[in-house]
């Protein structure tokens, strides 16, 4: 495996390893001196053509415990029309000796073209790709689940998943179809149809409108982030009305049955897909899945580049 | 008087004679090794009408870094056309006499192909107003099609409008479909690939929808329409029902629509790229029974040239658009002639005679008998070819066939007795 690109061409027994590497590298985040020797003077470039604090971060930090040595490079405007084309840009990274190339882009497919295009040699991970994929997203949160509901061992089989919201534009929905389908756990997406793709029947899930139908049978529930301006677009007619249809409340997490947990990629629009009750509750795993970020993160860097566990250890 | 004769050549496929051309015109069809003159051996080739395009876009004057109209005159002539109709959307806008008559004289100018322009419907393209559509009829360039090809004419008054004013000149009013709000951001074809991929979708029902309102519309006010570039099986549907009414409704399907399907997108490759956008298997298949039945009149190439920095990027920034010029007749062969569904005859009416009558290009998509003008492409259907970048004569390189093993080959293109294409070389 040379790249990261989505979770749909992802294969278990790679998935599976991502996840386990990241269980022991999870080690290293709780010792004193939280970093290991393996990617030193190896350059890790984050690309970031959109605004992510919060996954920027989360790689920068994974791809210093790893003791790489990381360039953040945040590049506003891609197109022809507007500054350096993405080859160009691309070009300039394989000159200067990157190792891997982290991106975050608002064009679906980016990632691909700059792994497939012959530009550079440099490994890619993609940090999300305009509506497409997230896949380092869909592994943190499939660690995440596999920890609570799997004690950190073998696949998700059996295991009930609701993911809730704007699926239509949602790269987190997309990758998280694949790899929970991957590893065996059933998907139910739950949102008004306007937020379904028109094809949402080729995708393997099952599919539903009613979000109190479906909070019984489940034992992760995943909340998206709404997206104020899709009210424009009339995907939906108001802001109350998607949070009072769709919302995770105090009232509805009631539902879940016990031991279900509730999961959110973030940032939180609080009060409106999820209320601050639900946020900072008991079943709130949200907190957990930041820090589980950046242990899938570190797995996937360690594995990509290179890396692997039993080498680590004579070292 | 010198004489040409292609001894040994099968008109549309049928038995083969020696055709003797003199003075421009085909003199006579006679037994093989009867005709005087220069001879041209074309034994087991094909002789068809010189080819007709009824939707080029040449981007001059504006884009010459993207093709001129001699650079994409040059990539007609060795595709078998003698006439191209070039599209209205270059810079400035050909929304006027003086546009259309500049075009026209770079045609001449070329000398490769008759380059019969497009007029803009509206000022701009904007679809706000309409242009001077008179004077342009008026004109040197004679236009009768008018489009805003890669702009729908979206507002029903001024559709309605415009079907009408034409008709004082026996115009046609050729529509790129295409509801604007059903598209806004659109990427391509709506459907399990693009939910896959997470690109905008481009849903079919965005172009039935405005075909379906412009056959009402030119129902009521009795005018001719050409529906452009379907994609669709329900577009099919559309214009078959508007025939069998006996509407003035005439429709196109491109080369790359009759072979290539939207599971290409997979590769984030944005040659793949274009407007309308790649369709379903299941659409192919209908456009290509469409085509062969006659709902469907003709094929246009949609030959759209894009430079390299337009297309070596994001799917969502590059261009739509592909070439279509030089492969056209071989992805028609390969599609209908190969697979049975039509006869070379058929082919000949597909690609020039039915774009002829409709494009009121005189003397060009005439048959091959004694008289008519010398405008012919001779084939070899028995070539098996791939195009290569280094062999394109368009200014741009975005082909999507490359790597495709294409059937028949043109190797000569005659426009009015003189060689344009000889033995596959551009003859100037």
């Amino acid at each position: 495996m040379k790249h990261l690109l989505s979770t749909h061409d992802l294969s278990k027994e790679n998935a599976l390893n991502i996840l386990d590497t990241a269980r022991m590298l999870s080690d290293v985040s709780d010792r004193t001196i939280r970093k290991l020797p393996t990617l030193r003077g190896r350059t890790v470039v984050n690309l970031f053509y959109e605004d992510s604090t919060r996954t920027r971060i989360s790689f920068e930090a994974a791809a210093k415990r790893l003791s790489a040595d990381v360039i953040n490079f945040s590049a506003k405007g891609s197109s022809v029309s507007k500054g350096e084309s993405l080859k160009d840009t691309a070009l300039t990274l394989k000159a200067m000796g990157a190792d891997a190339i982290v991106m975050r882009h608002h064009a679906s497919g980016a990632a691909h073209i700059l792994a497939n295009s012959g530009w550079i040699d440099a490994t890619v991970v993609n940090a999300g790709d305009g509506l497409h994929e997230h896949p380092t997203q869909a592994l943190l949160d499939a660690y995440t689940i596999r920890h609570h509901l799997r004690a950190n061992e073998g696949d998700l089989s059996g295991v009930r998943v609701a993911i809730v919201g704007d699926i239509l534009h949602s790269r987190v929905a997309r990758s998280n179809i694949w790899l929970l389908n991957t590893l065996g756990a059933h998907v139910t997406v739950v949102a008004p149809p306007t937020l379904l793709p028109v094809a949402v029947n080729s995708l393997p899930v099952e599919v539903s409108y009613d979000l109190d139908s479906v909070l019984g049978k489940v034992d992760a529930v995943m909340m998206l982030r709404i997206q104020h301006e899709r009210m424009h677009d009339a995907y939906f007619p108001s802001i109350r009305e998607y949070a009072s249809r769709y919302g995770l409340d105090k009232g509805r997490v009631q539902l879940l049955p016990q031991g279900s947990i509730v999961m959110h990629p973030g940032p939180m629009n609080r009060g409106i897909e999820i209320s601050a009750e639900v946020a900072d509750g008991e079943n709130s795993v949200i907190v957990e899945q930041v820090s589980n970020g950046v242990n899938v993160r570190m797995a996937v860097l360690y594995l990509l580049l290179g890396g692997a566990i039993e080498g680590e250890e004579k070292q | 008087m010198s004489s040409i004769v292609l001894r040994g050549v099968r008109p549309l496929n049928a038995d083969p004679v020696d055709l003797v051309i003199e003075s421009g015109v085909i003199k006579d069809l006679v037994k093989v090794g009867a005709g005087q003159g220069e001879v041209i051996d074309c034994t087991d080739l094909i002789a068809l009408p010189g080819l007709v395009d009824l939707h080029t876009h040449l981007r001059e004057p504006g884009r010459e870094d993207a093709e001129t109209v001699a650079s994409g005159s040059a990539a007609a002539a060795l595709g078998g056309f003698t006439c191209v109709f070039a599209m209205p959307n270059t810079s400035p806008v050909a929304d006027t006499a003086g546009v259309v008559e500049q075009i026209l004289r770079l045609g001449v100018q070329a000398g490769l192909v008759d380059v019969q322009p497009i007029g803009a419907v509206t000022v701009d393209q904007k679809g706000e107003t309409l242009a001077e559509l008179g004077a342009m009829a008026d004109s040197a360039a004679a236009v009768r099609i008018f489009s805003d090809d890669g702009h729908c004419v979206s507002d029903p008054l001024l559709m309605r409008r415009a079907l009408e004013y034409v008709k004082a000149f026996d115009g046609i009013i050729a529509q790129h479909a295409q509801d604007p709000k059903l598209t806004v951001g659109s990427q391509m074809h709506e459907g399990d690939v693009s939910a896959r991929l997470g690109l905008r979708g481009w849903p079919a029902v965005a172009e039935e929808s405005i075909i379906a309102r412009d056959c009402l519309l030119a129902e009521h006010v009795d005018s001719r329409y050409h529906a452009l570039h379907i994609t669709t099986a329900g577009s099919v549907e559309i214009i078959r029902s508007a025939k069998a009414k006996g509407l003035k409704v005439t429709a196109e399907v491109t080369p790359h629509h009759l072979l290539l399907t939207d599971e290409l997108a997979t590769t984030y490759d944005p040659v793949f790229k274009v407007n309308p956008p790649l369709r379903t298997q299941a659409d192919v298949d209908a456009l290509r029974l469409g085509l062969a039945d006659g709902t469907i009149d003709l094929v246009g190439t949609d030959h759209a040239p894009h430079t390299a920095e337009h297309k070596q990027c994001e799917w969502d920034s590059a261009a739509f658009g592909m070439l279509g010029l030089e492969t056209a007749l071989s992805v028609v062969v390969l599609t209908m002639v190969n697979t049975g569904l039509m006869t070379w005859a058929q082919l000949a009416d597909r690609m020039s005679f039915a774009p002829a009558r409709i494009g009121n290009a005189k003397n060009h998509g005439r048959p091959i008998a004694a008289g008519e003008p010398a405008n012919l492409t001779i084939v070899d259907p028995k070539v098996i070819w791939q195009i290569t970048p280094d062999q394109i004569a368009s200014k741009s390189k975005n082909t999507p066939f490359l790597e495709i093993d294409l059937p028949c080959k043109v190797i000569h293109t005659l426009l009015r007795g003189e060689f344009t294409v000889k033995n596959s070389k551009v003859n100037k």
